[in-house]
């Protein structure tokens, strides 16, 4: 591949500061070690279950996280570090996020309006026209509240949020919750189209199959860690498969059998060191409980883990 | 405006009349209830003795002595209806005419300190929740803080110990200057003698809008919208005037609208200490007077003024909300 | 940290703008945190008002010495708050009055949150007809500007202690009673009350076990936050003239008769009395703004 990097992150870390029992402040770190690059044109997802923490992955790149999240790591934008003055330009423009649900539409602003960010500006107003037409909306929603739209319109709105500008990189959050079948496979075509016009997508979801089916890359996050990049292709066998986490993933598949591994993602908490998968891992060893797991490259991926398979 | 709304108004206005007649009848229960002898009150006990039997059987009917109460109430309520609300037993004069006059000077001061304070109160406050946990939010916190726990007479006192005592550039008292007749009132005077209540009034006014606007601007400005607005590169003022504005001046209006019962309460004290002849000052004479017709009669004006905020309030928030006015339902 | 010693050499900080790097610092630094403040400011304000208190209780001969010899002086060392027109020595009047007003207020503002508790109790359990009847009646309180209704109560008592502390009772009570039934009201709702009701558990278990651990607190806050408003309409209505009599020199009684000497220029007699009287609303303010605080389960992120 050897388009344009546009994102790369490196060993990126966040964690919450909070108040235990009494007046301890504790560090609740929620990202421990997440690494993601995404190239132009392509559209990478990030699968983890639902409340892992992978919406402040996106939060934390735009630079909006809550002001008691503290975040580390190396964010890289098109070859230069990302610091926040930088991503104060940026975002909006190049960098455009798309919002999960309706909450992050104002309730009491017209839908047009909204889009534009209040302005008049007649450019604007005249591509905001030309989506419209494309994503098959009446004008007339415009002039609509978003309490009057349905789910569906409100996903096509919040993409048009996105394509008002001209972004190289669209960092869709859970685009597909609570759409049926159908309306989800739309929404994600939406975002390869975005793709394919030569954008940089970041999409983050809980939807392995429905990543499988549009994304060419999909990174596993588990328990605050990237455990496995692997290309799409690599999931039609388990064998191409690395990390044993991925693999039951794979299994647990519908049209692979749909066998579930017990346990569940440790929580925050009470992680110990070492690999976060090793209390559910068959092949967990010694090893893997005492040492940090290094992220290393195997094959046309990566992978988080100390066995070669 | 549609079906909905009307009923909504109608019904709101039913209830109105009703709690009217309720505190008519709590307030009259109230008047009654008490021990205070209105003879001895505003007679004197020396007078009184004085007097003889007759002359004291006039003025226990002119004080309404002696009649049981549930057939007073219901000749009151029948002159009330008429619009008659009796005759003012300290100042011998019929009670709408008082009224009228107090009302007037009144209505000049709550107006002023009304809109000053709105204004005021919820530019700070909406300053304060945009600037959350800075420095500008902490003094204006710690303003309304301040103002809220100073009683408004003693702001009063204070303001007039400055600029009627000690610099000498504004009038101590009264609504008009002392000696001068009615007709050479200007309305510059008025004003001159209307300043300082309606500062003080203002004064007080201001921490309680402030704060709830301040408090629904931060709960604003955690929302997803707001965060979404920050992730598409809005200014802090693009955010306030997109988002934050238009989300907090309904809750704002409602909130003045549903307050002018505090502005009322404030003006009773800031008139006293001012003595400016205004409703709430006719109210402290009454109350210590037992002068009951002229009290009742301001209960219920100032019940109707109370009662009549929260009827607007409650359109109002119909009217800015499209949730409510495009007929959809609330969430 | 431990995992940190683990990561790989090559760690930069992408932002490195000097607040991100300072908050990082700060925080892991600070042992000194907010609920700490709050703590040590809970003990300064609590302590000012036992100060006041058992102030007043010493000073109840002091605040009544006239002495012709002392009058009408300005603040100075021996009198720090002056003396009036009596001789008598504003520093005791003033922690005599507050005293007598913190405890009028107190006794208003727990009778009146007592009060709130019960119909706020009633109104969302007792069925449609009791809700009605208590939502009408806090409308009808709300209805009277707050003043206008304790001038009514305190001439219907015939003016004195007991007006007082009916009046402000009686006028306080509206918004803690909406408060606690809308709680109730939500907590039937609650998921896990249903099903214990589902499991047999006894209405009194449920009470006891779900219901009380979270009203407490609010009722708590509630009642302290009362206070402040108590004693500012307990000193207004006696400023006014309807409350105490001049003989018990409430802190409304001592403003009121500075008011009469303000335009001779002596105005310490209003000045050092009004500012305790904020000083000690301020302090129950911050109290309950502070217990609130602490109580709070959603303050963890502060």
């Amino acid at each position: 591949m050897e388009k344009e990097k546009i994102l790369e992150i490196n060993h990126m870390r966040i964690s919450f500061c909070q108040y235990q029992k009494g007046m301890r402040q504790t560090e609740l770190q929620v990202i421990r070690d997440l690494n993601v690059t995404v190239h132009a044109g392509e559209m990478v997802a990030i699968v983890g279950s639902s409340g892992s923490g992978k919406s402040l992955l996106a939060h934390g790149i735009l630079g909006i996280l809550p002001y008691n999240a503290f975040m580390k790591g190396e964010i890289q934008y098109c070859g230069e570090t990302l610091t926040e003055k930088r991503i104060r330009k940026l975002r909006g423009k190049e960098i455009v996020l798309v919002p999960q649900s309706t909450s992050y539409l104002d309730p009491l602003m017209k839908v047009g309006q909204q889009i534009c960010k209040g302005k008049k500006n007649p450019e604007k107003k005249r591509k905001l026209n030309r989506i419209f037409e494309q994503y098959s909306l009446d004008q007339k929603v415009q002039e609509q509240y978003p309490f009057e739209l349905s789910g569906g319109m409100t996903r096509r709105i919040m993409i048009s949020t996105a394509l008002i500008e001209t972004p190289k990189l669209v960092i869709a959050d859970e685009p597909t919750p609570g759409l049926d079948p159908r309306l989800a496979r739309r929404a994600m075509e939406h975002f390869r189209q975005l793709a394919d016009m030569g954008a940089a997508v970041l999409m983050i979801t809980h939807d392995l199959e429905l990543a499988l089916d549009t994304a060419d890359r999909i990174q596993v996050f588990y328990a605050g860690y990237t455990i496995e990049d692997a290309i799409a292709e690599d999931f039609l066998k388990e064998e191409t498969l690395r990390h044993p986490y991925t693999r039951a993933l794979w299994r647990a598949m519908p049209k692979n059998g749909f066998h579930y591994i017990d346990g569940v993602q440790p929580y925050t908490r009470d992680m110990k060191p070492g690999c976060p998968f090793a209390p559910r891992c068959e092949k967990c060893t010694d090893r893997c409980r005492e040492k940090e797991v290094p992220w290393r490259s195997s094959g046309n991926g990566y992978v988080r883990c100390v066995y070669d398979t | 405006m549609n079906r909905t709304t009307g009923k909504f108004i109608f019904r709101n206005f039913i209830k109105m009349i009703l709690l009217l007649f309720a505190v008519s009848i709590a307030a009259f229960a109230l008047m009654t209830a008490s021990p205070i002898d209105p003879l001895k009150a505003n007679v004197g006990q020396t007078a009184l003795g004085s007097m003889s039997q007759e002359q004291i059987a006039k003025l226990e009917e002119y004080w309404g002595v002696g009649k049981p109460p549930v057939q007073r109430y219901l000749a009151w309520f029948r002159d009330f209806v008429k619009g008659d609300m009796g005759v003012s037993l300290l100042y011998r004069q019929k009670v709408t005419t008082v009224i009228a006059v107090k009302l007037g000077n009144s209505l000049f001061l709550m107006v002023i300190a009304w809109i000053l304070s709105g204004v005021t109160g919820f530019l700070l406050g909406a300053l304060a929740g945009m600037k959350h946990g800075k420095p500008i939010d902490k003094v204006i916190k710690g303003y309304c803080l301040l103002i809220s726990s100073t009683p408004a007479f003693w702001i009063a006192m204070l303001l007039l110990m400055i600029f009627g005592v000690w610099l000498k550039i504004l009038p101590i008292g009264l609504s008009v200057p002392i000696g001068v007749e009615a007709s050479g009132v200007t309305f510059l005077d008025r004003v001159r003698h209307a300043i300082l209540p309606a500062v003080t009034l203002s004064i007080t006014g201001i921490s309680n809008i402030a704060m709830h606007t301040r408090e629904k601007m931060i709960d604003i400005c955690d929302s997803d919208y707001v965060l979404f607005a920050r992730a598409r590169g809005e200014s802090t003022w693009e955010i306030f005037r997109n988002h934050g504005f238009r989300n907090v001046l309904g809750p704002a209006m409602t909130l003045q609208f549903a307050s002018i019962s505090e502005i009322f309460g404030g003006s009773v004290l800031v008139e006293q200490v001012f003595s400016y002849p205004g409703l709430g000052q006719a109210a402290v004479s009454a109350g210590l007077g037992s002068d009951l017709p002229l009290l009742m009669a301001i209960t219920i004006i100032s019940a109707i003024f109370v009662f009549g905020g929260n009827l607007i309030a409650n359109i109002l928030y119909g009217v800015i909300d499209p949730r409510i006015r495009r007929g959809g339902v609330v969430r | 940290m431990k995992e940190a010693a683990t990561f790989p050499e090559k760690r930069l900080d992408v932002y490195t703008e000097k607040n991100f790097a300072e908050n990082e610092e700060g925080y892991r630094k600070k042992k000194w945190n907010r609920r700490k403040t709050i703590i040590v400011l809970l003990i300064v304000a609590i302590g000012f008002l036992a100060a006041v208190c058992i102030g007043g209780f010493f000073c109840k001969e002091a605040a009544q010495v006239t002495d012709f010899s002392r009058k009408n002086l300005p603040p100075c060392l021996s009198y720090p708050f002056g003396t009036d027109w009596l001789g008598r020595d504003m520093f005791a009047r003033t922690v005599r009055g507050l005293s007598i007003s913190i405890i009028i207020g107190v006794c208003a503002a727990t009778f009146s949150a007592v009060m709130a508790f019960i119909l706020g109790v009633v109104s969302a359990t007792m069925g449609k007809t009791a809700d009605a009847v208590v939502t009408w009646f806090i409308d009808l309180v709300m209805g009277i500007p707050h003043m206008l209704l304790l001038i009514l109560i305190c001439v219907a008592c015939g003016r004195g202690l007991k007006g007082v502390i009916l009046g402000v009772a009686l006028t306080h009570w509206t918004s803690l009673a909406r408060l606690i039934r809308g709680e109730v009201l939500q907590l039937k709702e609650q998921i896990y009350i249903k099903t214990a009701k589902k499991l047999g558990k006894s209405n009194l278990y449920i009470a006891m076990k779900h219901m009380v651990p979270h009203l407490l607190p609010q009722f708590i806050v509630g009642l302290v936050l009362l206070f402040p408003h108590a004693i500012l309409h307990e000193s207004s209505i006696t400023f006014l003239g309807f409350g105490l009599s001049n003989e018990q020199p409430a802190i409304g009684i001592i403003l009121s008769e500075a008011m009469k000497y303000l335009v001779t220029g002596k105005w310490w007699l209003a000045l050092f009395p009004g500012i305790m009287l904020i000083l000690t609303v301020v302090c129950f303010f911050t109290t309950g703004e502070n217990l609130r605080m602490l109580l709070d389960p959603a303050s963890v992120h502060e």
